[in-house]
């Protein structure tokens, strides 16, 4: 066991891996990987909506699946390979998600959008995006309050046979 | 969320020892624990993460029949080409289940571990309910009881259970594998869930300490021609208006053998077993001879205020996935 099983302790020391760079920090044991990104380290391109597992606005991927960072405990992710929305592609550049969104016109107020690309990208990686239905069904847990979800479909479907997604 | 120590358990042995401490929690996906915590319904000291536990995440089908490690992931199991192929049920109610996102961090011992979704138990404002509180009454009895059970409820609860794919489990006859302080043992699916009775908030046979090591299914020609249907107000990211699971064996057109689980009606996933034994030698194409055969095991059905409708969706629901199962609808 860890040690800290032997002394109780409310924080942790750990090691996050997000888009490639190492951090370290000590969370606190309840704090969410969503809090940690945003609060701790920045990336507040990762949005929290519900905070309870039922919007899909903080989607980040870890170990290059798509998981929820609202309900991921931040310390279970020591060590593991995260990606958020701004690590999809370089700086100053667009991944052809994110440009099929724009060419697509597959937001509104934005707020869902890059909950909405982080699962697009998982969707398509996985071989999920074959038609307008099978890319509903796999995006489900994304919920866009404006109600884009036909623009959001057509920029899926755009980039189903795009290589390198 | 109050504070609580975490450790991440690196044998079996460690993570019994840990979890059998007073006020310990075990964690593997955490879709369910997180919220649980969130809301106040649990207020653990200690958390207990599985996930380092080497060999408990594998997916093996032989000739025997399946073992699900209880740390295999929803996705991965809905995605297994010899599950899709041998237990259609278990695949076809994993990909019903949740979201994409959720199934790929859920942990199948995890999801047999869920609690109901009744909206008086998830009160953020926490309200009566003998799950959450016992003793503090149930308020689904003199409130909304839409979604609540028609079979197998008490006066103390009428909460159901919210999994998909324990009710394929529950069909195809499987085995859960436990491992605890009093060493290993093997549960019936049909005895893993507890009936609500006069302690609502006791749900599983597991005791403090013991923890999910696999799920076994048999091979049979019931799993190979399975079906799950499910019936939800969306078309996907919804629980179960109703839901079944049906395995079953052919002579010609008719019934050899069957199973059949209902999901989103009782406690816990509802075997008809009145209704397999009626079965043997019905013709498939013959609606009503199908319908008669669920009579016993509906004559049971208690609906509340607002779920009558429940009873009938559920008979109908029984023979469309017997029908599509066999291949005549």
């Amino acid at each position: 066991m860890a040690t800290n099983s032997l002394m109780p302790s409310a924080t942790t020391a750990i090691t996050l891996r997000v888009n490639g760079q190492t951090h370290r920090l000590d969370v606190d044991n309840r704090g969410t990987l969503l809090d940690a990104l945003r609060e701790s380290l920045t990336f507040t391109g990762t949005k929290k909506g519900c905070d309870r597992g039922e919007c899909g606005s903080c989607t980040v991927h870890i170990e290059g699946r798509s998981a929820l960072s609202c309900l991921t405990l931040a310390v279970m992710t020591e060590g593991k390979e995260i990606t958020t929305i701004e690590g999809l592609a370089p700086a100053g550049a667009l991944h052809p998600v994110q440009a099929a969104f724009i060419e697509h016109d597959g937001f509104q107020c934005g707020y869902c959008t890059p909950g909405q690309i982080m699962s697009a990208v998982a969707c398509i990686r996985e071989g999920h995006a074959g038609s307008d239905d099978e890319i509903r069904e796999f995006m489900s847990g994304n919920l866009c309050r404006c109600s884009a979800y036909p623009q959001i479909v057509s920029a899926v479907r755009a980039c189903a046979t795009v290589k390198g997604i | 969320m109050q504070t609580f120590s975490y450790a991440r358990a690196a044998t079996l042995a460690d993570a019994i020892t840990a979890a059998a401490q007073a006020d310990t929690m075990v964690i593997a996906g955490g879709t369910e624990l997180l919220n649980w915590m969130k809301d106040g319904i649990v207020l653990p000291q200690r958390i207990v993460d599985l996930n380092a536990l080497s060999g408990l995440d594998q997916i093996v089908v032989d000739g025997n029949g399946l073992k699900l490690g209880a740390l295999a992931r929803m996705s991965d199991v809905a995605e297994h080409d010899a599950v899709k192929r041998d237990y259609p049920a278990i695949s076809q109610a994993l990909f019903k289940s949740a979201s994409a996102q959720i199934r790929n961090m859920a942990s199948m011992g995890g999801n047999l571990m869920q609690r109901t979704r009744c909206p008086y138990f998830r009160a953020e404002v926490e309200l009566a309910c003998n799950k959450r509180r016992p003793g503090s009454g149930c308020s689904a009895l003199d409130g909304e009881d839409r979604h609540a059970a028609i079979f197998g409820a008490s006066e103390h609860c009428i909460a159901t259970h919210p999994s998909d794919v324990a009710v394929a489990l529950a069909a195809l006859d499987a085995l859960i594998h436990v491992n605890g302080p009093g060493g290993s043992r093997e549960i019936p699916f049909a005895d893993f869930h507890r009936l609500p009775g006069d302690a609502p908030n006791r749900e599983t046979q597991l005791s403090h300490g013991e923890i999910i090591t696999s799920i076994e299914v048999p091979a049979s020609a019931l799993s190979k021609r399975s079906h799950y249907l499910k019936i939800r107000e969306r078309a996907s990211y919804e629980f179960a208006l109703v839901s079944a699971a049906v395995g079953l064996d052919l002579q010609g057109g008719a019934i050899r053998e069957a199973r059949i689980a209902l999901g989103g009606v009782a406690p816990k996933p509802w075997r008809l077993s009145a209704a397999e034994q009626a079965l043997r030698g019905v013709s498939l194409s013959d609606t009503a001879a199908l319908r008669n055969a669920l009579d016993t095991d509906f004559s049971q059905a208690k609906p509340g205020r607002h779920n009558g409708f429940k009873v009938e969706l559920a008979r109908r629901t029984v023979i469309r996935a017997l029908q599509t199962a066999g291949g005549v609808a």
